[in-house]
């Protein structure tokens, strides 16, 4: 009697043997807090429409210790969220002059680039560097 | 089902095999073609060619000077018909691969380049960096995956060919996953099964070149042609034999002795010009360098390593750019199996067994002897290879005549009536009774590793670069030892499923017959010639031994040893001419 | 030529007589050159004849003995022992059904990669008389990475998502496909997007990047699946917005071939 091909069962924590499948999950994992983000957005403009006592206490509220946590922990996930995805560009959007290869860090620092420029757009319109 | 019925069985699928699949299925997709490999077809050894294919492309060249380079460096024992055809569809073949998508490697043109490689007048290789083998293989392999009539058994080990009333009739095989005996009922069988460079214990060819297809045939009658040539490469890195291609020197490495003396000019092949030309030097054929290590040896004038005496192959002025764009594969091989990085370091090497010239005994067409049976690639001796094959020819052989075994085949079989399955069901329970005894036998002490290791070291010992009366009677003495042991190996595993013990004690079964037939040949060809080099008959004898050699098969005694003419058309015998003197 | 003494812990799997793997012990005397393959060898030769793998060439192209050694996928002949403790694990493959020992199933693959249709689909084939395409270096360099996959199933092996989803097509049929894509003479993309452009095919890898990490050939499976994908959505795009206006064979050539 000869036994099947024997399959590996996939533990739930597969994801927890390798250094490379932690580092995946965890970049994966800060979209939930860039969808944070969004979603306090959208809380923040529909306090806005219920007036302005009800947007000051949206205010108030991202201003106190537990507002001000999770504001940190949300832009340290974008920042990972950034560079992490920054990195991987080469891969997918490689660029060739002629028959060379454009090195990867040019196509990254581009990314760095562009990201401080808009960032420095937004903050204009903002008002924040007025 | 244990017989499998099929219009044409072929066994092998590297690229000889592939070759003739795909011929046969463009032909006639109604015909149905069993391919049957021992490994996954992109496992097939044709992957581990490095420097690539010989086919006439730059307009300086031409047909007649493929021809004469081949049949010089063959030493006149190439059938010359054969070879004259072989030229003449060498481009054929490596553009239809192009056209099939093979990356080969362009000029600035866009065209296919070429390089220089040993025993040439006018550079003729086509080459896809160093790993030509590797992306012939896995286009042919890709390629054929379009044709639904090419049905693939992957993993199935051929044992015997089925032969009755004068003809093939088909081929019994271990499906290895279960370790069930199939037949397979065919009315043409193609064997393109490779070389048998394991019969030695140094060499380049991996552990599946056990000259099985070979053996099968020589079993089912058909003679083994010329196998006492058996080409050294000269440039293997010690310990793992590991190929240094030959494009190496063709990009302008250059050898050296322990006194960083380029030697070669001392063995006829200088002026030691300061960047290789064709013919010459470095650029000399592969026997001629690997008898000029054996005698710088003799001489003390090599180097001394722990995995034997070497010499060395610079190419450090050819400058890392250069190298990495055309030997990217071998320097990361060199570096990793040895830690010599060859931009800042010459690398160690040494002759290697590489290529077995001889094989089973076909003509221009592909035919053996025996009605059905066709075989193409390196198990077979057509002969276009004679003494000693020109590199970047084989690559290009296995294309050639792998097409034409396709090509032989359809003409064939439209008279071919089928196999008779009562006989075929017969022959398949012979061999499940044979297989069943090695099964059963007690254990004797005999084991299959400890056999293969004696087998190595004679052919080493008295059947390697040089040879003699002595060396090779003694070696033909323990072969006949071994082949009486052999009856007595027991197997270890007696499992069914992947049993590799088993299918190791078969290929060693089939290595031993056919190391005996090379060292028979060998000790009847009283003369030197290309490969074969005897101590004792030290110049090449045109009256007795223009011929090639024939070995029978005659059970369990020594084969039988007939000659027959070779074929001459154009070119008759002259002294090989090589260096800058005369060309 | 210094000797070493080196356990390997090798998964066993025999479906006669077990049924699950159980890891075996053996001491293997080695020499500090070698590979693990070379331990393998010494032990098939000489201290077990039942344990069973694949091998060939020890070169690192025939691609027959990829298995998983010390938690990482890789050659067995280019997994050198000066690299790695006294002590090594040896295992089949992940992600595939284990048929014997250190060998797995791998009929799986050879399905996919027979279905990603990896041969060359010209618009306006090269007629035999006419001999070759022309085709300069610099699109060779584009697509030549991609052709260099050995098919050693490293890439599977390490793939959760192959892992997890049974129809995924995986890293390195994916890979070849796009080595077609991207080699200039030839216009099968369309054919090809059936299945390379499906759920089961780009759209499911979430780029873990871990094949391009363990690949031996450094052929950046990860990569070309991306910019299939980049491929794939512009051809989309296309389609919407000028319905009709692709060309027969549906290349987009500007997206897939020159990518600047």
């Amino acid at each position: 009697m000869t036994n099947p091909p024997y399959i590996r069962p996939i533990p739930a924590s597969w994801w927890l043997r390798q250094g490379r499948y932690v580092r995946y999950m965890i970049r994966e994992a800060t979209c939930l807090f860039i969808g944070l983000h969004a979603l306090v957005l959208l809380v923040g403009v529909y306090r806005l429409s219920q007036g302005r006592d009800a947007f000051d206490a949206f205010l108030a509220a991202l201003w106190s210790p537990a507002g001000q946590v999770m504001g940190a922990v949300i832009v340290l996930m974008a920042v990972v969220h950034s560079v992490t995805w920054f990195n991987l560009t080469p891969k997918a959007m490689p660029l060739w002059i002629g028959d060379r290869k454009v090195p990867g860090w040019i196509i990254v620092g581009g990314h760095y680039g562009g990201w401080i420029v808009v960032s420095a757009v937004v903050l204009f319109l903002a008002g924040g560097l007025s | 089902m244990e017989i499998i019925k099929t219009d044409i069985a072929i066994i092998g699928a590297g690229a000889a095999g592939l070759s003739a699949a795909i011929a046969i299925a463009e032909t006639d997709p109604t015909l149905n073609i069993s391919l049957i490999s021992k490994v996954y077809p992109m496992r097939s050894h044709t992957c581990a060619a490095e420097g690539g294919a010989a086919g006439v492309s730059k307009p300086e060249d031409s047909l007649d000077k493929h021809f004469d380079d081949t049949v010089s460096g063959g030493d006149w024992l190439c059938d010359q018909d054969a070879v004259e055809w072989f030229v003449e569809q060498a481009p054929k073949e490596l553009a239809r691969i192009e056209r099939w998508g093979c990356p080969w490697s362009r000029d600035e043109e866009g065209n296919v380049a070429v390089r220089p490689f040993g025993g040439m007048k006018v550079e003729r290789t086509w080459y896809a960096a160093d790993k030509t083998g590797f992306h012939i293989l896995h286009t042919l392999f890709q390629t054929s995956l379009q044709y639904p009539s090419i049905q693939r058994f992957d993993e199935y080990y051929s044992t015997d060919l089925i032969v009755s009333d004068g003809r093939c009739q088909g081929v019994t095989a271990i499906e290895m996953r279960s370790g069930q005996l199939k037949a397979f009922a065919a009315k043409c069988v193609i064997i393109a099964t490779g070389g048998a460079g394991r019969v030695f214990p140094f060499t380049t060819n991996g552990a599946i070149k056990t000259g099985d297809g070979m053996a099968m045939a020589y079993r089912a009658g058909v003679p083994l042609k010329d196998m006492e040539f058996v080409q050294y490469h000269p440039t293997g890195l010690p310990g793992t034999g590991i190929l240094m291609t030959e494009g190496c020197r063709g990009e302008g490495g250059l050898l050296v002795n322990k006194d960083g003396y380029r030697y070669l000019q001392d063995y006829g092949l200088g002026p030691p010009d300061p960047w290789p030309r064709n013919k010459a030097m470095e650029l000399g054929p592969r026997d001629i360098l690997s008898q000029a290590f054996w005698h710088e040896q003799q001489k003390g004038r090599t180097i001394k390593t722990p995995h034997g005496d070497v010499i060395h192959m610079d190419m450090r002025h050819l400058g890392e750019v250069l190298i990495n764009e055309r030997l990217p594969f071998v320097r990361d091989l060199a570096l990793s199996y040895l830690g010599i990085d060859m931009v800042h370091e010459p690398v160690p090497v040494r002759p290697v067994i590489h290529y077995t010239m001889g094989g089973i005994d076909t003509d221009r067409q592909a035919r053996t002897p025996l009605d059905g049976l066709f075989a193409a690639g390196e198990c077979a001796c057509v002969s276009i290879n004679g003494s000693n094959r020109l590199g970047s020819n084989s690559l290009t052989e296995c294309l050639v005549f792998g097409r034409e075994a396709g090509k032989s085949v359809i003409d064939r079989i439209t008279t071919m009536s089928d196999a008779d399955t009562t006989l075929v069901k017969q022959q398949r329970d012979k061999s499940q009774s044979e297989m069943a005894d090695l099964f059963m036998r007690e254990n004797t002490g005999e084991s299959v590793s400890g056999l293969r290791r004696e087998m190595n070291d004679t052919m080493e010992s008295g059947a390697g670069i040089y040879r003699s009366a002595d060396s090779l009677n003694e070696t033909c003495a323990t072969i006949a030892s071994l082949r009486e042991r052999f009856n007595a190996v027991t197997l270890e595993d007696k499992s069914n499923v992947f049993n590799t013990d088993l299918i190791q004690a078969l290929e060693l079964k089939s290595m031993i017959e056919v190391a005996q037939a090379m060292a028979h040949s060998a000790r009847r060809r009283d003369e030197s010639r290309g490969s074969h080099q005897r101590l004792d008959f030290t110049e090449r004898d045109d009256d007795n031994f223009l011929k090639h050699t024939l070995a029978g098969y005659r059970g369990a005694d020594a084969p039988s040893i007939d000659y027959r003419a070779v074929v001459i058309t154009k070119s008759q015998p002259a002294k090989r001419v090589y260096g800058g003197a005369k060309s | 030529m210094s000797e070493r003494q080196i356990t390997l812990e090798v998964l066993r799997y025999r479906p006669e007589s077990e049924s699950e793997p159980v890891f075996q012990s053996y001491s293997v005397p080695c020499q500090e050159e070698w590979v693990v393959l070379d331990a393998l060898n010494y032990i098939k030769d000489n201290l077990d004849r039942t344990l069973s793998y694949r091998w060939s060439c020890h070169m690192a192209v025939c691609g027959s003995c990829g298995m998983v050694i010390n938690d990482n996928p890789m050659l067995s002949c280019k997994a050198f022992l000066r690299d790695l403790p006294d002590h090594i694990r040896v295992e089949p493959l992940h992600n595939f059904p284990i048929e014997r020992d250190l060998m797995v199933e791998l009929d799986d693959f050879m399905d996919k990669l027979k279905s990603v249709k990896p041969y060359l689909i010209p618009d306006q084939p090269v007629a035999e008389e006419d001999g070759t395409y022309r085709q300069s270096s610099a699109q060779l360099k584009k697509y030549k990475p991609f052709a260099m996959c050995i098919n050693c199933m490293a890439c599977y092996s390490v793939c959760p998502q192959y892992g997890l989803n049974e129809g995924f097509v995986g890293p390195a049929a994916l890979a070849l496909a796009h080595r077609y894509n991207v080699d200039s003479r030839d216009q099968g993309r369309r054919a090809r997007e059936d299945v390379v452009a499906s759920n089961t095919g780009i759209w499911e890898c979430t780029f873990v990047g871990a094949c391009s990490e363990v690949c031996p050939k450094n052929v950046d499976p990860a990569a070309a699946i991306q910019q299939t994908k980049i491929a794939s959505t512009v051809d989309y795009f296309k389609d919407l917005l000028m319905p009709g206006k692709r060309d027969k064979s549906g290349n987009a050539k500007q997206a897939a071939g020159d990518g600047a």
